[in-house]
């Protein structure tokens, strides 16, 4: 902002520019027209907005609905609220439940984070804090396995399990799923250990601070956020796959997704228990989603974009 | 940040260090810095290096499971029938013809949330929440409700809103489009826009806040008008934004498998490479023929990720000399 605006209030009547806003004058010259175009933007972003959340809002509507009130047309929005759909989907009348798949992905989920933690942390130690010589063919390296699609890979994936007898093994899926997360989380940590200030790590240095008290006192501070909203990163990208769980497991170590593609045809009035099973289903990642919100950016492009 | 690399002496060329010593003390040193990333390092490489290898030989394979005995090497007849077989071309094009068309229209209206996003106005903070959600919706689920909740041609919402509608100007003959049968890649489309815009919608808000501002506002003050400052500010500016958002985009719409098995289970023209590839091997057994089109796939990645791997290098080494 130049140095001559907060002189301007002063030699400026309030009374037009506060009167459409409420918002501080020095502010409001500084953009062009500011009222009109924010009034229109608002109100187009909100319909935008509303546009693309409605899915999600009908979702979790219709899950409170009955089946008939599920299947009207037009809509029956103002429908009786009802959990009928949740208890069918917790296997109210079918008895089958829905909590091992649901347990399964928590175990990929949660086990894999821990194991992307434990090898992402050092080696994007050895690759920020006290980088190796070739640390950014090493980065690229990371990113260009990312960047290979995984059919690339999953045939050998499937004929070593099936020969090595991890097939619908829950632990198999957590390494494939630790090796599609690790590169994204290299990439992350390394942007957040890099934002730890080197003038503190020197200091602490020549104080004579070992490496743990160092790692604990300058370096986790910096980077606790980060490395949890890598995690969270990491946990919603597992919880989310489909095809190698698809082609790995089967009825022992089977995954919610995989559970969720049983109601790809259709069966019947099921739309109200459908939806309650996305619901369920996509609950941990929507809390792990808004929980990461402010990192989302930087984990969706491998750190290029803070 | 700047100070990363500078951290990394220049050892090794100075003559004044003639003893074996500190040679072999500096190589422990080296191995030293090195040992925290071998784990990760190797790990990466087994898991995701070594099958590809293992693809790559099988695709030169004569391979079905259930015909063991006359399985044998097959030189390049794999790749002709990929790019031959009527079934596989089909998949290549549609696997084009998906990641572009998904790519482009998230871009576009995801630049048009962006720049609304950018204004202040009532609510952003939740009209940005409201934004993402689509994201944060487990795919399979979302595929799911696309297919039964919206799309389905009776009771979804898309075809129940137009009655709602017809019937209030009166009207009870509503158009009721069966877009799941009649234009099949065209609902996988609409269903992967949907899922991507707050993606594209995200980077590109990042990258319209790291615009300098100073220089807007001297442009303002030389009484450019938006559209100017749009056109020869903003946009040169989202330019590594846009093609960041394009390339990522491409590279994981290539790959997707949940909304083409879930929405349509491949029919109709619908099946991409992935889920070709996933039917050849899961279903035909044709293991050889399978990992021919994986390696095709990944051809055509490595076309995408090279522009990728470029763009993500020069935003990089722009952070990098902060």
């Amino acid at each position: 902002m130049s140095t001559l605006t907060p002189a301007a209030p002063q030699s400026t009547p309030p009374g037009p520019t506060a009167l459409n806003t409420g918002r501080s004058p020095r502010r409001g010259k500084s953009r062009m027209d500011p009222t009109r175009n924010n009034t229109a933007a608002g109100v187009a972003a909100w319909l935008l907005a509303l546009l693309f959340a409605a899915p999600v809002l009908w979702m979790i509507l219709t899950s409170f609905h009955s089946e008939t009130d599920a299947a009207t047309n037009p809509p029956s929005i103002a429908a009786d609220i009802t959990l009928d759909a949740y208890q069918e989907f917790f296997g109210a009348s079918s008895g089958v439940s829905p909590w091992p798949p649901l347990i399964n992905s928590a175990t990929a989920s949660i086990f894999s984070t821990v194991l992307v933690l434990v090898l992402a942390i050092p080696a994007a130690y050895a690759l920020s804090i006290r980088p190796i010589k070739k640390w950014t063919d090493v980065m690229f390296f990371f990113l260009s396995t990312k960047m290979m699609p995984v059919v690339a890979a999953i045939l050998p994936l499937f004929l070593f399990a099936k020969t090595a007898g991890a097939l619908d093994n829950i632990w198999f899926l957590v390494l494939m799923y630790t090796s599609m997360n690790l590169p994204i989380a290299v990439w992350m940590m390394r942007s957040f250990l890099a934002e730890v200030p080197v003038e503190m790590l020197e200091a602490s240095q020549i104080d004579g601070a070992g490496l743990l008290l160092t790692l604990r006192k300058i370096v986790a501070p910096v980077a606790m956020p980060g490395i949890a909203a890598t995690a969270l990163i990491c946990f919603i990208f597992s919880w989310n796959e489909l095809l190698l769980a698809r082609v790995l497991t089967g009825v022992m170590a089977g995954t919610a997704p995989v559970f969720l593609t049983g109601f790809v045809s259709s069966q019947g009035l099921f739309l109200a228990k459908v939806c309650a099973a996305a619901v369920v289903i996509s609950l941990p990642v929507l809390f792990a989603g808004f929980a990461a919100q402010d990192k989302l950016v930087q984990g969706l492009s491998l750190g290029a974009v803070k | 940040m700047t100070t990363a690399p500078a951290r990394i002496s220049p050892t090794g060329h100075s003559a004044t260090r003639p003893s074996r010593n500190a040679k072999s003390r500096e190589r422990a040193m080296a191995w030293a810095r090195r040992a925290p990333l071998l784990p990760a390092l190797i790990f990466v490489i087994i898991v995701t290096q070594l099958p590809f290898v293992v693809t790559l030989i099988i695709s030169f394979l004569n391979w079905n499971s259930l015909r063991p005995d006359q399985s044998g090497f097959a030189g390049f007849s794999n790749y002709v029938e990929v790019l031959t077989n009527a079934d596989l071309r089909q998949a290549i094009l549609t696997t084009i013809v998906l990641t572009v068309s998904v790519v482009l229209a998230s871009l576009a209206i995801g630049l048009g949330l962006a720049l609304l996003l950018d204004k202040k106005f009532i609510g952003r903070g939740l009209a940005r929440t409201l934004l993402i959600a689509p994201f944060l919706v487990v795919p399979v689920a979302a595929a799911l409700v696309w297919k039964h909740a919206l799309l389905n041609p009776t009771y979804g919402l898309i075809n129940g809103t137009l009655t709602w509608i017809w019937s209030l100007f009166g009207s009870d003959t509503p158009p009721q489009p069966d877009l799941l049968s009649q234009a099949p890649l065209m609902a996988v489309i609409l269903s992967l826009v949907w899922q991507w815009t707050p993606f594209m919608m995200l980077i590109l808000l990042a990258g319209l806040q790291s615009r300098p501002m100073d220089t807007v506002e001297a442009a303002q003050m030389d009484g450019a008008t938006p559209w100017d400052i749009f056109r020869h500010l903003t946009l040169p500016h989202l330019r590594q934004y846009l093609e960041l958002g394009g390339l990522l985009g491409a590279i994981y719409i290539v790959q997707n498998f949940d909304a083409v098995f879930t929405l349509t289970s491949g029919g109709l023209g619908t099946a991409n490479l992935p889920y070709a590839v996933y039917q050849t091997f899961y279903f035909a057994n044709e293991y050889g023929l399978a990992s021919a089109a994986g390696v095709v796939v990944v051809i055509g990645t490595i076309i995408v990720a090279t522009f990728a791997l470029r763009t993500v290098f020069s935003l990089f080494k722009k952070e990098a000399a902060r």
